[in-house]
């Protein structure tokens, strides 16, 4: 038993195990460096796992030595390597992050229970994506979302909003959860499988009504785990009261990990011989994709409070992954992959960048905006920076997957697809601008409720935001690292799914 | 009437869809916050007995491996180890009523009971064989129409009891020649055939057995929520919440507006 042959399962174990030693440890600084270095130990192992699946292919491990289609497997590709990562990385630059923060937002006697939640929290993500069974997938999902129904609640010492943001977020999660557990149970039915790639093989050419049905049952309840359209009024809310740092986190990580889900079922588990499946990209993600751009957009461009403007815009950017999902080529594929990776970055930078307007404002409606250049310059740049990633502004990451978003539409016939993508970016432009106005243009309040200290955020939240910022426009400019991964990873699902290349 | 059975037949799924739409209406419809939570549980209660339908398999019985308690049996002493093997002669005995003849069905069993004891010898497949009996006994029970079940061991018991006597004398070679052939090949057959035990398939209980740990969290977590919310607002009827959320935003006019 050496290192390199258990490598697969410690992305999971670690934090899962270490995560109730936090509740041991006193309060005060010790839970959050004892979290940090758990996501660190964890995002190494993720650094690992990824060069490993890149030389030698796809991995698999038999959790405790059993024998798949039995036993749980986990079965790493490129693809969900892509994603460990990038958990693991939005993790290890967050909890970092969290402290200043979370001392502010959150009871001095929860902070135990906050970071043993958040490592749970992320075991639950980090499981959804390595496990290659499907009822596995069910388990780490509910681990992630009860943990984050408990994070978002935390908010309320803030505002008390947050304790109906996660009831609502709550409910509407459960019966995703539960959408999902009945198509699997159907799927058991037709198969007496639940291994992803056995579900696979004995799917092969079988489109009865059982397995419509549960192929159904999936589809909305992952869509409802990852806010596609109109399944998304959880997330405004969950996503605005959340403590600041939670927010970050799981704008970055949650909904992108529920999007390779529905990756990996619609490519890797049904294929292209399902006979729905071409129905569902035509018929439900294409339009439900390009209506969320649209919409949630819109509806972005009248938020008074920033966090509810940025949750807003996942739901439109939530529409850019579907869309490209939808095409049902490598190019789309690869496109889709390459934005899940950039849109956690430019939203984790941002929803940092709030989280230090609220660390000295303590707001985060537009009005504590107002002059912030003046106030907080490093913060201000760094806001405007991923704002101009999420826009797509060349040199950024945005660009980078608007570029190939667009490439896949025009490649796959859907030209108006193109067009609809790039006015959707110019809402975001309007969005983005209109806080870059209120920061740049505006005089800072000299007193009152919003009159905030000329007064920069505490080191330790700046560098970690800078890292992602940094991480922005590193990706934007050496653009061969993900696209090279993504493409890899298109090319062996698309395979796998039975398409054309 | 064809469609008629065809509902009755599946009753069991009727019952999880109107589970599963009445817990659905209930989160919708109303507006406590704890009744939303009752209501979420009856939806994951019709996902339980789903999956639970997906587990049963006609005339299969509970996985449990019954080997210690066969063990006994072929001592023919001990006394959970008669009752089982009382039970599995009953079982035989009903079965090869419907093959042969009454008075030739008992004369053989004590002979196939032995034809069972001397074929395997050794003590694993002893217990396999007395396994499948039980097994066998279980798949026979629908099947005894004759009468309710509750008479049919007051019957068989003396047979079985008398099979045990046989039981305990050494075996006795050349069976064939003493008892009905007929019968014997059938009970012979039986013997055989019950060799494939069926089990219920038992990887949708414990499938469901954590789907029911994972919704008990749930709930837990949502009735946690909503004793904060009481605290917080003093009240836990949805419209309520969202007024006071209004005002708070907008100011009394807006909700004012709303009530309007």
């Amino acid at each position: 038993m050496n290192f390199a042959e258990q490598l697969p399962v410690l992305p999971v174990i670690t934090p899962l195990i270490l995560a109730p030693v936090t509740l041991l440890l006193p309060q005060g600084r010790a839970p959050h460096l004892f979290a940090t270095f758990v996501s660190w130990l964890t995002f190494a192992a993720c650094a690992f796992l990824l060069a490993a699946v890149s030389d030698v292919g796809v991995i698999s491990y038999h959790l405790g030595d059993w024998a798949p289609p039995l036993g749980i497997e986990y079965r790493i590709d490129l693809a969900n390597a892509l994603v460990l990562m990038l958990v693991s990385g939005i993790a290890a630059v967050v909890f970092p992050f969290a402290y200043a923060s979370v001392r502010l937002e959150i009871d001095e006697r929860q902070s135990t229970f906050f970071y043993c939640a958040m490592l749970i929290c992320m075991t639950g993500l980090l499981g959804v994506t390595i496990t290659g069974d499907a009822f596995n997938v069910f388990v780490f999902l509910e681990i992630s979302s009860l943990s984050t129904y408990a994070l978002i609640a935390m908010g309320a010492r803030r505002d008390r909003r947050a304790l109906t943001a996660a009831f609502n977020y709550l409910v509407m999660g459960t019966i995703g959860a539960t959408f999902f557990v009945i198509g699997i149970g159907l799927l058991y039915q037709a198969t007496g499988t639940l291994n992803m790639a056995d579900l696979h093989d004995k799917l092969a050419g079988n489109s009865s009504r059982v397995v419509g049905a549960g192929f159904a049952f999936i589809v909305v309840g992952v869509g409802l785990k990852l806010a596609m359209f109109p399944l998304h009024l959880w997330l405004p809310n969950a996503y605005a009261h959340a403590p600041s740092a939670v927010s970050a986190f799981i704008a970055a990580t949650a909904t992108k990990v529920a999007v390779y889900v529905l990756i990996r079922f619609f490519y890797s588990v049904f294929g292209f011989d399902f006979a729905f499946e071409a129905a569902a990209f035509t018929w439900v993600l294409l339009p439900l994709g390009l209506a969320g751009m649209f919409v949630a957009s819109f509806v972005a461009l009248f938020q008074e409070d920033v966090k509810r403007m940025l949750a807003y815009s996942s739901v439109a950017q939530i529409g850019y992954m579907l869309l490209g999902l939808s095409f049902a080529t490598v190019e789309g594929l690869t496109a889709t992959l390459v934005h899940v990776f950039n849109h956690a970055l430019m939203k984790g930078a941002l929803f940092m960048a709030v989280a230090c307007v609220v660390f000295r404002a303590g707001s985060h409606s537009i009005d504590a905006f107002a002059g912030l250049s003046k106030r907080m310059p490093v913060t201000t740049w760094a806001f405007i920076l991923s704002g101009l990633s999420l826009i797509g502004v060349p040199l950024t990451v945005g660009f980078v997957s608007k570029w190939y978003l667009l490439e896949a539409a025009f490649a796959a016939g859907h030209w108006y697809a193109g067009f609809l993508i790039v006015a959707s970016s110019l809402i975001a432009v309007l969005y983005i601008g209109r806080i870059a106005e209120v920061m740049l243009l505006r005089e800072p309040h000299e007193e009152g409720r919003y009159a905030i200290p000329a007064k920069d955020a505490p080191l330790s939240m700046l560098i970690p935001m800078w890292v992602l910022v940094g991480a922005n426009i590193y990706f934007g400019v050496r653009t061969g690292l993900t696209v090279d991964i993504a493409t890899r990873a298109a090319e062996a699902l698309m395979l796998t799914a039975g398409g054309a290349p | 009437m064809g469609w008629f059975e065809f509902v009755l037949d599946r009753y069991n799924y009727w019952i999880v869809i109107v589970l599963m739409m009445t817990g659905l209406y209930i989160v919708f419809a109303r507006g406590n916050l704890v009744k939303k939570i009752v209501g979420l549980n009856l939806f994951q209660t019709s996902v339980f007995i789903f999956y639970i339908t997906i587990g049963k398999i006609a005339g299969g019985t509970a996985p449990i491996y019954i080997d210690g308690e066969l063990d006994h049996g072929d001592d023919a002493g001990h006394g959970e180890g008669v009752a089982a093997g009382h039970e599995t002669v009953v079982g035989d005995g009903s079965e090869s009523l419907h093959q042969a003849p009454a008075e030739d069905g008992a004369n053989a069993l004590p002979h196939a009971e032995e034809h069972a004891s001397e074929a395997l010898s050794s003590k694993i497949e002893n217990t396999f064989a007395a396994n499948d009996l039980k097994a066998g006994l279980e798949s026979v029970e629908p099947s005894a129409d004759a009468g309710s079940l509750h008479t049919a061991p007051d019957g068989a018991d003396k047979i079985a009891n008398d099979s045990l006597l046989h039981l305990e004398k050494p075996a006795a070679p050349g069976f064939e020649v003493e008892g009905g052939a007929d019968a014997a090949n059938a009970l012979a057959d039986v013997v055989h055939h019950s060799s494939e035990v069926i089990y219920t398939n038992p990887l949708p209980h414990v499938l469901i057995l954590t789907a029911i740990v994972v919704g008990v969290a749930t709930t837990a977590v949502g009735l946690a929520l909503a004793v904060r919310i009481r605290e917080a607002y003093g009240t836990i009827e949805e419209d309520e919440l969202e007024t006071m959320d209004n005002v708070a935003e907008f100011g009394d006019t807006a909700a004012a507006g709303l009530a309007s």
